[in-house]
């Protein structure tokens, strides 16, 4: 890849999913981790309660994570045919496994903020 | 140790700072324009000459820039083999020019009928004359369909005839034609020019992926699927060749070498190959047609060709690292019709563009270019749905990966797959923006 800068990366997300689109998804993201961020420091601590049930949806975020690339892609988990494809794979799986978790631990917090 | 503590909208403050910090380091275009009114002219508004445009409008202030092309629609190339294969719609392949130009530059929709390189002028098929300055040939490829005897693009989708070359719906017939072959199975014949060629890796992609449908659908032992390589090699990079040979043993498919079609019976379902032995007939229940590819007339009538090398192709003499016309300062070519060894692909392209801009603006400027082109051609060999090699090389048939020690060129990967799946129209598209 010639001159892979910031700059370019952007343009290729932006090409992928359309302007609009990868901004509004870049918003929600920056949303949710802000919402994260926020009632941790308004709680001043970690409920493990709510945590717990995070923890919990981590394997569905992962499996909705990988089933969804697999399904955009026309491919099956039987195509992963060396070690960077484990790596892309467990990655893509760590990623929708940490994105649910962050999303329902700061949901629960927003919507029953004591407990 | 401080506990952290903000109220809401403490908070907010600090969140909403954070954002506008980070919409503030968005790294700008920080290149000076250069001030010009020179006439530029690029003859083609594909891959290329778009790319180009989009680059020299915000690099140059006030120069003219004109493309001429009559084409309405702007075709995704890269997109046709996934196309023949089922797996896009042809509406995949296909925008508007005009989609992608942008503000500033002039279209003229006509065909380019003549160029005079000594008074610097090109005519448009309408009789219009315009001066240049600097002119960028960037008019693609002829494909010359009328070479192979027996085939018309109207057969093709019908009696086992396939040619994804042709456009995005013929690339959709042609897998009409391949499905029902992955169905009833019998020969399949899959051919390649002898003459240089836009992505020389599609004709192999097109049989690796065939035959893959055909073996998930479970009628792989009805195949009996052959390679018609042009000479003694699969691949012009001898490692990838090698490779590839090793893949067909793999997967049963039979290379038959230095077999370039010359004729086909429709009716009769047979195809005539030239070989090192004299012709060769051999029958076929299914035929990829791909023919000999040539610079088209204009460039061949304008004197713009190399005079002692593919005389019957008529490529633009230019020099290979700069481009630039061996005889004519003013003229660079671009993309498919350059002259060069290697670089008929859109990732050719998008290394070739900066290689031209910088070569214009030192030219307006007075000073000698410093980027060179070194061949570099990337191809996602896709080997079966799934899965592809990410092979990248230059004109020395070096492997020059982009991500060494992470992607490795010669492995069937998925990560590759995806890449051409996912991230490579939007890498094209952003080429063509000028973001690229």
């Amino acid at each position: 890849m010639k001159d892979m800068t910031f700059g370019t990366i952007l343009a290729v997300f932006e090409e992928m999913f359309g302007i609009g689109l990868f901004w509004t998804l870049v918003a929600v993201a920056a949303l949710v981790t802000v919402g994260y961020v926020y009632v941790l420091i308004r709680d001043h601590s970690i409920s493990w309660r709510k945590f717990l049930l995070a923890q919990l949806s981590m394997p569905i975020g992962a499996i909705l994570s990988v089933w969804f690339v697999l399904l955009v892609t026309n491919s099956k988990l039987t195509d992963l045919g060396g070690p960077v494809d484990i790596i892309v794979f467990l990655g893509i799986a760590v990623a929708g496994a940490i994105g649910i978790a962050i999303l329902v631990y700061t949901v629960q917090s927003l919507m029953r903020p004591k407990h | 140790m401080t506990k952290l503590t903000a109220n809401r909208r403490q908070f907010l403050a600090l969140a909403a700072g954070g954002a506008a910090a980070a919409a503030v380091s968005v790294p700008q275009e920080g290149r000076a324009q250069v001030a010009t009114s020179a006439k530029i002219v690029i003859i083609g508004a594909g891959a290329g000459g778009t790319a180009l445009a989009n680059r020299l409008v915000s690099r140059l202030n006030g120069a003219q820039i004109t493309l001429i092309d009559p084409r309405v629609e702007h075709l995704y190339q890269p997109g046709l083999s996934l196309v023949a294969a089922g797996l896009k719609p042809a509406s995949y392949v296909v925008s508007k020019t005009t989609d992608w130009l942008p503000d500033g530059v002039t279209l003229i929709a006509e065909a380019a009928a003549a160029i005079d390189p000594e008074a610097k002028t090109v005519d448009t098929a309408s009789g219009q004359k315009v001066p240049y300055d600097f002119l960028v040939v960037a008019p693609g490829l002829v494909l010359d369909h009328d070479a192979i005897e027996g085939f018309s693009l109207d057969m093709v989708g019908q009696n086992g005839i396939g040619a994804l070359y042709a456009g995005p719906q013929y690339a959709a017939a042609t897998w009409k034609a391949a499905q029902a072959y992955t169905e009833t199975g019998g020969v399949g014949l899959f051919t390649r020019p002898a003459t240089e060629m836009k992505c020389a890796g599609a004709p192999l992609k097109h049989t690796f992926l065939i035959e893959d449908i055909a073996r998930t659908a479970g009628t792989r032992g009805k195949l009996d699927v052959h390679y018609m390589a042009n000479n003694d090699s699969l691949f012009g990079v001898p490692i990838v060749s090698e490779k590839v040979r090793m893949l067909f043993g793999d997967r049963g498919i039979t290379p038959e070498y230095s077999h370039v079609l010359r004729g086909l019976d429709a009716g009769a379902k047979t195809a005539t190959f030239a070989t090192p032995e004299g012709d060769v007939t051999m029958d076929y229940d299914y035929i990829h047609v791909i023919p000999p590819q040539r610079a088209p007339e204009v460039i061949r009538q304008s004197g713009l060709s190399w005079a002692d090398k593919w005389t019957d192709q008529g490529w633009v003499e230019c020099d290979m690292a700069t481009l630039r016309h061996q005889r004519y300062d003013t003229i660079w070519a671009l993309g498919d019709v350059a002259g060069v060894p290697k670089g008929k692909t859109a990732a050719s392209v998008k290394w070739q563009v900066p290689v031209i801009e910088d070569g214009l603006v030192a030219a307006i400027e007075g000073r000698e270019s410093t980027e060179t082109y070194n061949g570099y051609t990337s191809c996602p060999m896709i080997t079966r749905v799934g899965r592809a090699m990410l092979i990248e090389f230059d004109y020395k048939n070096n492997l020059v990966p982009s991500f060494p020690g992470v992607i490795a060129p010669l492995e069937e990967l998925w990560i590759s797959w995806l890449m051409k799946e996912v991230a490579l129209k939007a890498t094209y598209n952003a080429m063509l923006r000028g973001r690229a």
